[in-house]
């Protein structure tokens, strides 16, 4: 079926989820695998556009009630009754925060007492979990010693610091704004406040040489973080930058470039006491004791609940996703009616679920228990299969001798093939 | 005076002196359907609120291109000077690639109307049948249509026509289709000029067949002209080229819908239902006669239909072979011409081998093929009959590259055109470079008039069957005008170029072509194949070669990054649906040995320069 989103099927107006969420939460939890469950808080503000982005963020300071820079939070706060009322309405126990995570648009665009009232209310509603990672996304130029310090005050434990580069030209290009050299300033003041630091990489812009990377890999590791993130860009349909490409004005990306540059990151960072953990993730963790991993994104590959809260926020929930209002007056006015933010859900059926799994899992150093693919494809090709990959050298032999699919260095470049294959295309 | 006949004749008991049988000669766009139906409204046998555009061309195909495919008979009656009469309207396919089925309706007719367009003058494809009809013996009235339009220059094409057949500019009557100006006097003239039928009534009954449609409803309708005797309802008929016998269950005039008559008689032009289902076996140009008293001769001229230009149809879809199978079934029904056989492609599982008369008639086949049966079709470059000779002198006949022989051969011949352009005289060198190019040779150049040139080549009919007319087109501006017929063989140096994957040879893309231009076929199609195949988990070399000769190569280099960076939250649901989006893709994959090559490279690569059908 071809649905696309964000259509989907419509969500009753007071958010009540179907009869499975609950059942399959019970059912975790009573076969000792509780599902765990995190909190996303999406900030849609941003002071500049880029050109690459597509995310779901404005640079307007307002819509309107509980639409703007000033009063948002008080919007997120109402979507955290609500969610709570649908969960209890639903018959889903209530869980402990796992893990809670601000993302964007710029979160540090607003004060930073709002993120920590939305903190605190949520920590209000549902309670935290011991030892709960607490994430902000932060933008190198809106952080302040002071901001940094009010954050940790009040409960966040991590600091995920939006860097991409180091490199002029390249900033320019991505059309980021900030100054490289605000980032070690806000790397110091993240670890004065005993805050775990991540850093956010781009490769493979247009007009970036191997050597510019390379330079903003180091310039990465010499701030010692805990964790890096590097993605490659994406020219996204929709974006100023896919229109430039699409007119000629800017050369699109090389995926060939691109998979130097990965290749480069690994062998870096891996020097530097940095572990892959995931595709695009490396933690600092040179005993290979599995520290500084995103506990957040790690819930996401392994299929656990969460709650997304803000205009366009996306939420799973055993096996049911849903997704919000994408324009922020539109949300905040929904919510201000008493009606659900969600405006579209679905419900993936066996195969897609199997199909999730398998591309979340298949991404991981934890990697994709072959008993997991099994009932989807008959023993002799899948057999046939994971041979073919180990032979052509995506898929670890030894883990895969042990019943699980690993990706290996190559594997991780061509990751979708090992996905198409096990799921059976 | 009422142009409509007061007392119209009655079909079976019309005496062949108030009869006249024509019908009109004219280029594709140059109106002749549009004057059809303004003749049926003048006569009153389509009242204006019935009036569909063109009457007269019945499939959806036809009335989009404007292309009469199937032609039709009307009967209209006509007053003049007191006298009623039946006029039998004749509608005569225009391409080139029915040239049969016309020369079939001219046989029918004592008379043609040559319609030419005031603003574009005579094409090549209406001086062909314009010949045929002379040839015939038919009275020609020459008549100028779209007078109306700011752009028509009738004086000049007047004299054009007028030079052509021996009349005077005065005698070429001006009509417009478009706003019924002429018409009535083109009906007059009709009744004045053409002669009336001859035949013997008492001799035993003989009717030729001029055309053959299947009806879904009814049958195989046959559409009949009588020479000699009458046909009656009930009886028994048989076809002389056959033997075949069937009873007449119905026999009747079109005027346009049908109506049942008592019979025909001689000279009369009308229809018959049997019964059958099959068009084979109511064959155009063969006689109709009473099998208790049949005629000793047949009428003459009927012969085969030919298919000159062959090419493989695969379903996309696999699973869709069954229905392209039965969808050829029931062309074939109202198709006489259409043959096929089943066929296997390496690269593009089963499919059909299927001849056809010409690339307009391919072209409709397919068409109708993916639109009355909802089919996605692959069609791989046409390609026309080949006889090799093996060194052990054995004549094979090709009529798909991959039957092309191994080993030594001693001689291949290919099938000859002569072909016929018209074109503005200032265009005289680029046509001539052109043809010249494409290996014909010139056999006669003439001057129709002051400003516009007839050429006429020998030319390969493969040559032809390519991209020739788009490219006399471009060359020309748009002026040049092509008409050509099958004529003779000859012997030619010939190869056949493969075209390999890793080494796999993928038989869908296998062309024979002059060694000249062997190469350019193979770096083409190389080249074209590179851009069309996605990278592959390896290197893969990309070779053109005639037998274990290597005349082209590329490279899709290996692909190397193969993953979206990101997976979180909302690109969960994303991804995943980009991920069935290309499982749907991957169904849509054909492996050549360890190659995944998408169907839209294998389209592509088929359908665009090199095996675009000329569209006239």
């Amino acid at each position: 079926m071809p649905a696309v989103l964000p259509l989907g099927q419509p969500v009753p107006d007071d958010g009540t989820l179907p009869p499975e969420v609950a059942a399959r939460v019970r059912a975790a939890a009573e076969a000792g695998e509780p599902r765990t469950f995190s909190l996303y808080v999406h900030v849609p503000f941003c002071t500049v556009r880029c050109g690459y982005c597509d995310f779901n963020t404005y640079t307007a300071e307002t819509f309107g009630p509980g639409a703007g820079r000033g009063d948002y939070w008080e919007s997120a706060v109402a979507e955290l009754d609500h969610a709570v009322a649908a969960l209890e309405r639903s018959g889903v126990p209530a869980r402990p925060l796992h893990t809670v995570f601000v993302g964007g648009g710029t979160p540090t665009l607003l004060p930073a007492a709002h993120l920590v009232r939305i903190l605190a209310e949520a920590r209000e509603r549902f309670g935290l979990a011991e030892g709960a990672e607490v994430t902000t996304e932060a933008n190198p130029d809106t952080l302040t010693p002071e901001y940094v310090a009010e954050l940790a005050e009040g409960g966040f434990t991590r600091l995920s610091v939006g860097m991409q580069s180091v490199v002029p030209h390249v900033l320019s290009t991505l059309e980021r704004t900030h100054t490289p050299a605000n980032v070690p300033a806000a790397v110091a003041a993240a670890r004065a406040a005993g805050l775990e630091v991540s850093l956010d990489l781009i490769y493979g812009t247009p007009g970036e040489s191997l050597a510019d990377w390379r330079t903003t890999l180091e310039a990465a590791v010499a701030m010692a973080p805990d964790h890096v993130s590097a993605y490659s860009l994406i020219v996204e349909e929709g974006t100023r930058f896919g229109a430039q490409v699409a007119r000629g004005q800017v050369p699109d990306v090389d995926p060939d470039l691109q998979a130097d540059e990965y290749l480069l990151a690994e062998e870096l960072l891996s020097a530097a006491g940095f572990r892959w953990y995931e595709v695009s993730n490396w933690a600092h963790d040179p005993e290979g004791a599995g520290v500084h991993r995103a506990r957040h994104n790690v819930a996401y590959w392994r299929d656990q609940d969460w709650w997304g809260v803000g205009p366009g926020a996306h939420s799973h929930l055993a096996g049911v996703r849903f997704w919000n209002a994408k324009h922020p007056a539109a949300y905040a006015q929904r919510l201000a009616t008493g009606v659900t933010p969600a405006v579209g859900r679905e419900i993936p059926d066996d195969d897609a679920r199997r199909l999730e799994r398998i591309m979340l899992a298949a991404r991981t150093v934890e990697g994709l228990p072959l008993a997991e693919v099994r009932d989807g494809m008959d023993p002799e090709t899948l057999r046939t299969r994971v041979a073919a990959l180990i032979a052509d050298g995506l898929v670890d032999g030894p883990a895969a001798l042990a019943g699980t699919v690993v990706p290996t260095l190559a594997g991780r470049l061509q990751n979708d093939r090992i996905v198409r294959d096990l799921a059976g295309f | 005076m009422s142009p409509l006949a007061s007392q119209p004749p009655v079909p079976a008991a019309t005496d062949p002196s108030v009869i006249r049988n024509f019908c009109i000669i004219a280029h594709i766009d140059h109106g002749k359907s549009t004057l059809a139906d303004r003749m049926l409204q003048a006569t009153g046998v389509v009242q204006p609120r019935e009036m569909k555009a063109q009457y007269l061309d019945r499939m959806d195909i036809e009335r989009e291109r404007g292309i009469t495919i199937k032609s039709q008979a009307v009967r209209m009656p006509w007053e003049r000077d007191g006298v009623n009469y039946a006029l039998n309207m004749i509608d005569t396919p225009g391409h080139v690639d029915f040239t049969y089925e016309v020369s079939r309706s001219l046989a029918a007719c004592e008379g043609a109307i040559l319609l030419v367009d005031a603003a574009q003058g005579i094409e090549a494809q209406t001086l062909a049948n314009l010949y045929l009809a002379m040839e015939n013996e038919l009275e020609i009235i020459p008549v100028l249509n779209k007078i109306d339009l700011p752009a028509a220059d009738p004086e000049r094409y007047a004299a054009e026509i007028a030079n052509l057949i021996g009349c005077e500019p005065d005698d070429v009557l001006r009509v417009s289709g478009k706003t019924g100006q002429g018409v009535e006097a083109l009906l007059d003239r009709v009744v004045e000029r053409l002669p009336a039928p001859v035949g013997d009534a008492d001799a035993p009954a003989r009717a030729m067949i001029f055309d053959s449609v299947y009806d879904t409803y009814r049958g195989v309708v046959t559409y009949v002209r009588v020479v000699d005797g009458r046909l009656s309802p009930r009886e028994k008929i048989r076809m002389m080229s056959t033997g075949a016998t069937h009873e007449l269950l119905e026999i009747g005039v079109s005027s346009p819908e049908p109506v049942p008559t008592r019979g025909l008689s001689v000279g009369e032009v009308g229809y018959l239902i049997t019964g059958v289902k099959d068009v084979r076996q109511s064959k155009v140009g063969d006689t109709v006669t009473n099998n208790a008293r049949p005629a000793s001769e047949n009428i003459g001229g009927y012969a085969d239909p030919k298919p000159m230009v062959f090419s493989g149809l695969y379903p996309i879809d696999g699973s869709d072979y069954p229905v392209l199978r039965d969808a050829l079934d029931k062309l074939k029904l109202n198709d006489a011409a259409l043959v096929y056989e089943p066929e296997t492609s390496v690269a593009l599982g089963f499919g059909f081998r299927v001849g056809f008369l010409g690339l307009l008639h391919l072209e409709i086949v397919r068409e109708r093929l993916e639109r009355e049966f909802d089919l996605d079709l692959i069609s791989t470059a046409p390609n026309v009959v080949y006889d090799v000779m093996r060194e052990d002198r054995e004549v094979v006949t090709v009529t798909n590259p991959s039957e092309f022989p191994e080993g030594k051969i001693l001689e291949v011949k290919e099938p000859m055109a002569s072909a016929t352009v018209i074109v503005p005289s200032e265009y005289i060198g680029s046509v001539m470079e052109l043809c010249q190019a494409k290996r014909g040779h010139l056999r006669g150049m003439d001057y129709l008039s002051e400003e516009r040139v007839e050429i006429r080549y020998w030319i390969p009919l493969a040559e032809i069957v390519f991209d020739f007319f788009d490219q006399l087109k471009s060359r020309t501006k748009g002026y040049a005008s092509l008409d050509w017929k099958a004529d003779g063989d000859q012997v030619a140096d010939l190869v056949k170029v493969d075209i390999l994957l890793q080494g796999e040879q993928v038989d869908a893309f296998s062309a024979i072509t002059h060694k000249d231009n062997a190469y350019s076929y193979g770096t083409m199609m190389t080249g074209k194949l590179k851009e069309l195949i996605p990278r592959q988990q390896y290197e893969v070399p990309i070779q053109a070669a005639i037998g274990s000769r290597i005349i082209a190569r590329e490279n899709i280099r290996a692909i190397r990054k193969d993953v979206l960076s990101k997976c979180y939250g909302g690109d969960i649901s994303r991804k995943r649906k980009l991920l069935e989006k290309q499982k749907e893709g991957k169904k849509r994959m054909k492996m050549v040995g360890r190659v995944e090559v998408p169907q839209e490279a294998f389209i592509a690569a088929l359908s665009s320069d090199g095996a675009e059908p000329a569209k006239k």
